[in-house]
């Protein structure tokens, strides 16, 4: 620690430290524009000169590191002329017209021109003009004249997203935040650029000119999307959503949010929200009114408990719902007499049920990854699945962590990877199975039972001896892991993993209620059916919480089959598209995430509650609300909840910061290699825009590259082998659905395999999602 | 033959022909004995060598005129790991044209000075930043340094000492701010050459992080004239505390505009004379004595002043890089220094803001000025932005685009006053003509 003093106060602040963190720890504010915590010190702007003392010049205060005795003055005559004349330089080229301008009233030159702005200028030549530019549909650099150079944006590609995609080009007043010639942002993280902006200069194209900031009010609220739970600022104007932005919360999404959670907010207000309630009635849906709607659902349910039994109906929730509709999704399955309930719709293999010790999570907190010193990720599209968990992976692996990817396919994660493992989806076991082996050799230990025919390859011992090394260490499996047919050798291999290097096993889980819904306990009983089970075995009842099963489940194509053989589909919603108006027989129209209080637990187990920030759109109901009611009026014992925490309550202990029960242990799960199926395989992403109902309904987000429509990705030769040409049209065949695509050379796709995203209509058709496949020319 | 004429030369003698910047010349007139005294003959330890150049008193001779072997010692020897040697031939001052003369007629003598530097420091690697405009200066200084690895005089094992030492040419493209030298390490690893914020210096964070030192061209080839020489030899041939001779490019109104080598303590009044003194007789007006960003001496002044960085410093400029920028009675300041002030505009990296926008002010005033449009405030808030903009800058860019406006308004007032007032020069269009050279006056 060190003494200094700051304008006459005496502090101590660590060695190391700048003044403009000295300051900020004594309560001292210095003016400044370009210094941001999370970003790299340019020293550009000059705003933060301040005087210290026996220095002749002021010294900028961002970049100017304390010594020993220091005496530093941020409001001195000398600091202030300095800031004065800084300021008068920044405006004498910056527009004047605040009243016009989209970021006025929330703009900090604005802020610091009233306390160092001359109310006069002494500059009267024509000011610089600098030409918009069109980079994408989500920030709009549309106002660059308003640039005053603090490189943030640049610096904040570079640093956080990973990707330079603006860069400062031309020199002296001609300098201009530009992209390279002609391309687009389109990092899952651009939107930050735009909080990041002092000024005018990039501003949300979905919502700029549409309010003011000082019209707002500003509402907390946690992001549906991702696992990560980032915290939001919801503003709101009457009654309406008109921009999302991060709260902070250092813990979990520090100041981020991806784009997915900054501009999912227009599907809110999307022309498919469902607004009343609807029965089909001689073969069309109508709308009706709630008390005839719950009625109508009461008696079909209880009538085909009766004639079938209860284990004729199935409950699918999402992992995008609150911890409290999903509780009461599995209380009232199981209070009609079925254990058939689940929450997740894209998983494949449900081999490990009944042999975990607890919920799975990932293992350790968000906060703990950045003192990792090596990270595993198994069968992940990190950067489009996790935006923000990859961030901070990509922080780690900046500082001296190694970070090691198995997936399926060669896609950049924009991480300094010590090493990467692309296989096809059948091998992905066999890949881990081989680090697995490689960690055992270098701990002397036998080679694990089922493994003895597995040779590991340099990589996989490459991947092994950094899990070895080092103190901290941590094995996480992803989206893909969890979907994939071997989820549960998978999940074992990675635990013998942990076990073998001392490290932390965990899941990122793919939603925001990934790990609420095993706490919610929506989960099937051990006899009855789960999430892909209750589509193969056709049932009479279903009840559908907030998914869209032709774009949410594993294998649409046996799901939507099974839902036009039932007798009775209830959706639970809170909007109606075209395929559901095919096979369902009721819609309820439930609130989404801004219209109800509810609960994510996040992927670190932390419990997240939130209000509703709107009132719910025309007849639209929290969904837990219509579910207890729907308990009620099946005479359900135990659904007589006053308000939402009530209901949170009754599952988790009042108050708690983190859920109990979180373990990743499992038992009983015998290793075994696999051997390479013949025959294309497919490989399906979930697409970051088009991975839950409510983003696919953005519409900026669904102008972006990420949400272009899906195509046959191959790589090379293995378009070759099958006689196929870069760009033509395809077949893709699984089972009885085809989708007719355009074939793509990708060389990040393994050989044998077709990249074929799901979650998308184009895919509706197609069957499991790393199932085989059929490609031939159309 | 590009050097007129020197007093006493160290460096350029015997620069005769047009075969003298090979080695075999080169060695021929005592070319790399001093590499072998330093690595071979006498063994020198890094500190001795390190003792010498401080004890010569060389100083920088890019500009800032700071002692060399001084920031030599500063480089942490003892560090693990690379270290590399960097010479500056970014030469972009206007009025500056010696580097590229010592690098087309004397290279060898810069290589020899980077392989001693390269010892005394530690350092394995050096880089030659050669400006972007004089590509034949890149050519040839590339054709040399390929003699010089095939005599072995780099590479492994230089003369059999057991030290390692190479040498790469870079070229910029012709950014005046790349001569800046942290802009100049950017450069070279690729990025957009912009200043770095300081500290850390280079000595501790330079080329891709590691620690480098950075000297001028006519630095590095002084070193083996020290070396050979011996210190107090070369500090004798200058002044004290003003070791050596050194190069002045001569430019503007004289009848033989070129590079002459004088030793530092030379009278201005000598070397004036050397390049065959005022065009058309006419008096001397004013002078800049060490490249665009010294500022401007009135003449009467400079005669009194000897050529070295004491004297020039004293009388209120600097001796720069030592470009001599000689102006007649036919100039027009106002004139002299909008040219000026443009320059610093459009080189301006555009990084930090006082520099981004304060060299574009300074030339739309003083250009306004110059067109007749001046207001009758307008020296004040040239002087106000002037202090707004100095020592508040990441580089010396900023200091360099003022002290111009500053020295320029404070020795001529009167003329930027008349200029103001009347709305036209001091100085008559066709006397200004006639100045120029190219015109014949009609008075």
């Amino acid at each position: 620690m060190l003494d200094i003093e700051i304008d006459g106060k005496p502090a101590q602040v660590p060695a190391g430290s700048t003044i403009m963190d000295a300051a900020e720890l004594v309560g001292a504010y210095i003016p400044h524009f370009c210094y941001h915590k999370k970003l790299s010190i340019a020293a550009n702007c000059r705003m933060c000169l301040v005087q210290v003392e026996k220095a002749p010049k002021p010294m900028p205060a961002c970049a100017t590191p304390v010594t020993a005795g220091m005496k530093v003055f941020t409001h001195s005559e000398m600091a202030v002329n300095a800031q004065k004349g800084v300021m008068e330089f920044l405006l004498i080229n910056h527009p004047l017209d605040c009243p016009i301008c989209d970021q006025g009233g929330e703009c900090q030159l604005q802020d610091l021109a009233v306390g160092y702005g001359s109310s006069a200028s002494r500059y009267q030549e024509a000011k610089r003009v600098v030409f918009h530019k069109d980079v994408g549909p989500l920030v709009s650099m549309q106002e660059m004249s308003r640039c005053i150079h603090c490189t943030r944006c640049v610096r904040f590609g570079q640093e956080i997203a990973g990707v330079m995609e603006l860069g400062m080009a031309n020199r002296n007043m001609h300098s201009e935040i530009q992209t390279f010639v002609g391309r687009s942002v389109d990092s899952e993280l651009s939107g930050n650029m735009i909080d990041l902006c002092p000024v005018g200069a990039l501003t949300s194209k979905p919502f700029r000119y549409s309010a003011r900031s000082w019209e707002l009010s500003r509402r907390k609220s946690v992001s549906p999307h991702d696992s990560l739970g980032a915290n939001l600022t919801i503003q709101v104007k009457g009654n309406r959503v008109m921009r999302v932005l991060p709260r902070e919360n250092e813990a979990v999404n520090e100041c981020w949010i991806s784009d997915k959670e900054r501009f999912s907010y227009e599907g809110l207000n999307s022309s498919e929200r469902l607004q009343k309630p609807m029965i089909r009635v001689d073969g069309a849906l109508r709308e009706v009114d709630w008390n005839v709607a719950l009625d109508y659902v009461s008696h079909a349910l209880k009538d085909i408990a009766k004639t079938h039994g209860g284990e004729a109906i199935a409950a699918l929730g999402s992992a995008h719902s609150t911890l409290e509709e999903l509780h009461l999704l599995q209380k009232l399955t199981r209070g009609l007499g079925s254990g058939s309930v689940d929450f997740r719709n894209r998983r494949r293999d449900f081999s490990a049920d009944g042999k975990l010790a607890g919920t799975p999570w990932l293992g350790l907190k968000l906060s703990e990854i950045k003192d990792l010193d090596a990270a595993l990720v198994v069968g992940s599209f990190l950067r489009k699945d996790h935006p923000l968990f990859a961030q901070r992976l990509r922080q780690l692996a900046k500082k001296s962590g190694q970070v090691s990817l198995i997936s399926v396919t060669g896609d950049d994660p924009l991480i300094n990877l010590h090493g990467q493992l692309t296989v096809a989806p059948d091998q992905l076991a066999n890949a881990l199975a081989g680090v697995v082996k490689a960690a055992a050799a270098l701990k002397n230990e036998v080679c694990p039972a089922g493994l003895e025919a597995l040779t590991p390859c340099a990589t996989s011992q490459a991947i092994a001896e950094s899990l070895c090394a080092g103190e901290q260490r941590a094995i996480v499996l992803g989206n893909v892991a969890e979907q994939s047919a071997q989820a549960a050798q998978l999940h074992a291999l990675a635990a013998e993993l942990a076990r073998l290097t001392g490290g932390r096993l965990g899941f990122i889980g793919d939603a925001a209620n990934s790990v609420g819904g095993y706490v919610a306990k929506a989960l099937p009983d051990a006899t009855a059916l789960n999430a892909y089970e209750m589509f193969e075995k056709p049932r009479q009842g279903y009840v559908l919480l907030g998914v869209e099963p032709e774009l949410d489940c594993h294998n649409p194509q046996q799901a939507i089959a099974a839902l036009k053989q039932a007798a009775l589909v209830v959706m639970l919603t809170p909007f109606k598209h075209q395929a559901a108006l095919d096979y369902a027989d009721v819609l309820l129209p439930t609130a989404p995430f801004t219209e109800t209080s509810g609960t994510f637990v996040n992927c670190e187990g932390r419990v997240q509650s939130f209000n509703g920030v709107v009132r719910p759109l025309g007849e639209a109901r929290p969904g837990w609300k219509v579910l207890r009611v729907l308990g009620n009026v099946l005479g359900l014992a135990g659904f007589d909840y006053e308000s939402s925490e009530q209901v949170r309550d009754e599952i988790v202990a009042p108050d708690s910061e983190f859920v109990g029960g979180l373990s990743n242990a499992i038992d009983g799960v015998a290793f075994s290699l696999s051997a390479a199926a013949g025959g294309l395989q497919r490989i399906a992403e979930v697409p970051i825009y088009f991975a839950d109902p409510l983003v696919r309904r953005s519409e900026a987000l669904q102008k972006t590259r990420d949400a272009q429509a899906p195509s046959a990705r191959l790589n090379a030769s293995t378009l070759a082998q099958l006689g196929i040409a870069e760009g033509s049209q395809v077949r893709v065949r699984q089972g009885q659905g085809e989708a007719l695509l355009t074939a793509r050379a990708d060389e990040s796709v393994p050989m044998g395999c077709v990249r074929v995203a799901a979650a998308h209509a184009t895919t509706a058709a197609l069957a499991d999602m790393f199932g085989t496949i059929n490609v031939e020319r159309a | 033959m590009a050097i007129l004429g020197a007093l006493n030369p160290m460096l350029t003698v015997g620069l005769d022909g047009d075969k003298a910047w090979h080695l075999a010349d080169y060695v021929k007139r005592g070319g790399y004995t001093a590499l072998n005294k330093v690595l071979a003959g006498e063994k020198m330890t890094q500190d001795d060598v390190i003792g010498v150049v401080k004890k010569s008193v060389l100083r920088g001779r890019g500009g800032a005129g700071f002692p060399t072997g001084l920031k030599w010692s500063f480089m942490p020897r003892a560090f693990p790991g690379d270290k590399y040697v960097v010479c500056n031939s970014d030469e972009g001052e206007p009025g500056t044209f010696k580097d590229r003369d010592i690098l087309l007629f004397n290279p060898h003598a810069v290589i020899e000075g980077m392989i001693i530097a390269g010892y005394a420091m530690g350092a394995a690697r050096g880089y030659n930043y050669i400006h972007g405009e004089v590509w034949e200066v890149y050519l040839r200084f590339e054709e040399a340094l390929a003699e010089a690895r095939a005599a072995g005089f780099l590479g492994k094992n230089i003369v059999g000492s057991g030290f390692d030492f190479e040498l790469f040419a870079h070229h910029g493209f012709g950014a005046y701010i790349c001569g800046e030298e942290t802009a100049l390490l950017e450069s070279i690893e690729g990025k957009k050459g912009q200043p770095r914020f300081k500290p850390p210096f280079p000595a501790s964070y330079g080329l891709y992080g590691k620690p480098t030192t950075i000297n001028n061209t006519e630095t590095f080839a002084a070193v083996p004239l020290i070396i050979n020489g011996g210190a107090d030899a070369y500090l004798e041939a200058g002044k004290a505390n003003n070791g050596g001779t050194k190069l002045f490019s001569v430019s503007g109104h004289v009848n033989k505009p070129g590079n002459y080598e004088i030793p530092l303590g030379t009278p201005f009044s000598t070397l004036l004379e050397m390049a065959g003194g005022m065009r058309g007789g006419r008096a001397l007006k004013a002078c800049i004595p060490g490249g665009s960003s010294s500022p401007v001496l009135p003449g009467s002044i400079m005669m009194d002043c000897t050529m070295d960085y004491d004297s020039i410093s004293k009388a209120g400029s600097m001796l720069g890089s030592g470009a001599v920028i000689v102006m007649d009675e036919t100039t027009c300041m106002v004139r002299a220094l909008e040219r000026l002030s443009f320059f610093y505009y459009e080189e301006s990296c555009g990084q930090c803001t006082p520099c981004r926008e304060g060299t574009n002010w300074l030339y739309k005033i003083v250009h306004r000025i110059e067109q007749g449009q001046g207001r009758a405030d307008d020296l004040d808030l040239l002087g106000s932005i002037t202090t707004n903009i100095m020592g508040r800058t990441i580089c010396a860019l900023g200091d360099a685009a003022s002290m111009p406006v500053q020295s320029f308004v404070k020795h001529f007032r009167d003329e930027f006053a008349y200029h103001i007032e009347h709305k036209k020069c001091l100085v008559p269009p066709d006397v200004q003509r006639a100045g120029s050279g190219f015109f014949k006056a009609t008075v």
